[in-house]
């Protein structure tokens, strides 16, 4: 069981208040992922849920028990972290295990349970060597391992592939969803990288400057995002915002289309502008269009064998049922 | 260093020092060598010639060598386990972040600065005298009769002098080690349920374990010559009679080269031993 609770949760360090008063429930099995920019507060709200840091105010409770005031390893909380921490002195096998042999386990049970999950994730053959000859992602396995021979209530990621390459982080990124269906133990995951939260969440939770923008499932806030901050952090690449007259004719202030809602053509389309850069993925590719009039650039996607050159005119029509409006605040519009 | 003349280039650079370190080294030795195999006498004759190996057997049967031998290494020994105990406590002290903590390290490390001959006057005059010194006035304050620190525990005092002369030094070493500890893996530590005492033992100690060799071999080589503290404070009595204030009482109080450099070849093997064994030991711990 695993159903964390934050009420009312506030985090200061000396004057700076980093996380303004903040509330949020992560249900039992459920993939949370916690994502933003850069010093937007999601590790520290990762901490305060480890207990590595004090709340300064407000309740965190786990399965409905009071864990404010616990010490981490009361909580019964496994986490990963960014720089797997491995204790580089011990072999895979003794790193496994401590965790074990720190809750004074019998011999024979921690064997079982190292074994196990080194079984699971592969590490059988590496069991005696050290953290330091093992590559980046078998490292990150031994650290997962390391977190889930405790049977934890749940799991705390701490942006675990940051320090892998891309085709590792990918295949990570399978595995751990793979773990997740297999443990359905709760998992708190924290990313600054948006496509590791819309393909492994079951539930985003997107964070600027310590407060909560919106929370939902991937295609929720893919589909409405609620204010243009969330509108331009989820999607890859960024949302296409335009201001003026062409925002004017749907009523809103700021309208919103994505890359992939817009058709292209070379003779006819609502809008037209000049071919800058494009970036040909083989799939699909990005064409950077300027002179529309509507905003400095627009990224549009098209299809992979879609040959536009650099400053061919281009006709673009974005669909209109998938136009994001927004208020002069921000916000969504109904 | 990659081509033909780079190389020569270099090797012709170093020559220098390398023959000059070279040469300050073999002289000495060749001329201790030398000396030990004569019987130089320098108020009594001088130099008489040729006498084998009656220096080194002489040496060897005198009642004073073997008490020397063990006062050496208790005195390495004893430093060795003060400096190192302390050093860790005092690294992990000033590893915490606090108020003043510059002003703070560069006093604990002042010691070090200090010349030897200076600071064991400075204890056997201002603390351990035992009628002017601190310790006595502390004692008298508690109405207990002063110690005379020099003669009744002449042993455990210079360790203390010397002690506080090296903690510096493996402080120094050992906070920067500390310092390189990542700290996700004390928190890894903390949420695996390790409590502060098995944090130390299972993280902080075996990641120290380089620096703590280090130090260990360093100080060794140092200790095993230390001469100015045992000569200010109790000229070698009450059993602080070390190997090298030995050879030094040979050479120039009982006016006896020949006598003397077989001291110095026995101290050099004794070195050599010493340092085997240490590397031995503790030199494990920097293959990996």
């Amino acid at each position: 069981m695993g159903r964390i609770t934050l009420e009312q949760v506030t985090k200061s360090f000396g004057e700076t208040q980093v996380i303004p008063p903040l509330d949020l429930t992560i249900e039992d099995g459920e993939f949370a992922v916690f994502v933003g920019p850069s010093g937007c507060g999601k590790s520290t709200l990762l901490r305060l849920i480890a207990g590595l840091e004090d709340v300064t105010s407000g309740e965190i409770r786990i399965d409905g028990n009071a864990a404010t005031s616990l010490a981490p390893a009361k909580r019964g909380l496994a986490m990963v972290f960014q720089s797997y921490a491995l204790y580089p002195h011990m072999s895979v096998r003794k790193n496994i295990a401590f965790p074990l042999r720190m809750a004074k386990l019998d011999q024979a049970e921690i064997d079982r349970r190292v074994n196990g999950a080194a079984d699971v994730l592969n590490l059988t053959d590496y069991l005696d060597r050290r953290p330091g000859q093992l590559s980046g992602g078998q490292r990150q396995r031994v650290a997962i391992g390391r977190a889930i021979v405790r049977e934890p209530a749940a799991f705390l990621f701490d942006e675990p592939l940051s320090n892998l390459d891309a085709a590792l982080r990918v295949g990570m990124r399978l595995e751990i969803s793979e773990l997740h269906e297999r443990l359905k133990t709760t998992m708190i995951y924290v990313t600054h990288d948006q496509v590791e939260a819309m393909t492994m969440a079951d539930k985003i939770v997107v964070l600027r400057a310590g407060h909560i923008e919106q929370v939902g499932s991937p295609l929720d806030l893919y589909r409405a995002p609620r204010n243009l901050f969330v509108a331009g952090f989820i999607g890859s690449p960024k949302m296409n915002f335009i201001i003026g007259a062409e925002a004017a004719k749907h009523d809103a202030h700021t309208i919103g289309v994505r890359p992939e809602h817009i058709e292209v053509s070379d003779s006819e389309g609502m809008w037209s502008g000049v071919v800058g850069v494009s970036e040909h993925l083989g799939s699909d590719t990005f064409f950077h269009i300027h002179d529309t009039g509507l905003a400095d650039t627009l990224t549009v996607r098209a299809g992979g064998e879609v040959g536009f050159k650099h400053g061919d005119r281009i006709h673009l029509t974005p669909r209109a049922d998938v136009i994001h409006r927004f208020d002069a605040n921000g916000l969504r519009l109904a | 260093m990659a081509t033909q003349q780079s190389r020569s280039a270099a090797r012709l650079m170093m020559a220098p020092a390398v023959v000059l370190l070279l040469g300050w080294m073999l002289v000495p030795l060749i001329m201790t060598l030398w000396f030990s195999f004569r019987t130089y006498l320098p108020l009594r004759g001088g130099d008489q010639g040729w006498t084998g190996f009656d220096n080194y057997v002489r040496f060897v049967t005198s009642s004073a060598f073997w008490p020397a031998v063990q006062t050496t290494l208790m005195i390495v020994l004893g430093v060795l386990i003060i400096t190192v105990a302390l050093g860790v406590l005092l690294a992990m002290l000033l590893d915490q972040p606090m108020w003043g903590q510059g002003i703070v390290r560069i006093l604990v490390i002042a010691p070090f600065f200090v010349m030897p001959t200076v600071s064991a006057l400075v204890w056997k005059n201002m603390f351990m005298d035992p009628v002017n010194g601190l310790f006595a006035h502390l004692w008298r304050f508690f109405g207990a009769e002063p110690v005379s620190w020099l003669s009744d525990a002449a042993m455990p005092s210079i360790i203390m002098i010397v002690s506080w002369q090296w903690l510096p030094f493996a402080t120094l070493i050992l906070l920067t080690a500390i310092q390189s500890l990542d700290s996700e893996q004390l928190e890894a530590a903390e949420m695996d349920g390790a409590p502060p005492l098995k944090r130390f033992a299972f993280i902080i100690l075996p990641h120290l374990a380089r620096a703590i060799t280090i130090v260990i071999l360093i100080q060794t080589i140092f200790l095993l010559a230390i001469f100015a503290e045992i000569f200010v404070t109790t000229g070698g009595a009450f059993g602080t009679r070390t190997l090298s204030y030995l050879i030094f009482q040979r050479v120039l109080e009982s006016q006896n080269i020949g006598l003397g450099s077989a001291g110095g070849v026995y101290a050099i093997i004794l070195a050599n031993i010493v340092a085997i064994f240490l590397m031995r030991i503790v030199g494990k711990n920097l293959d990996n």
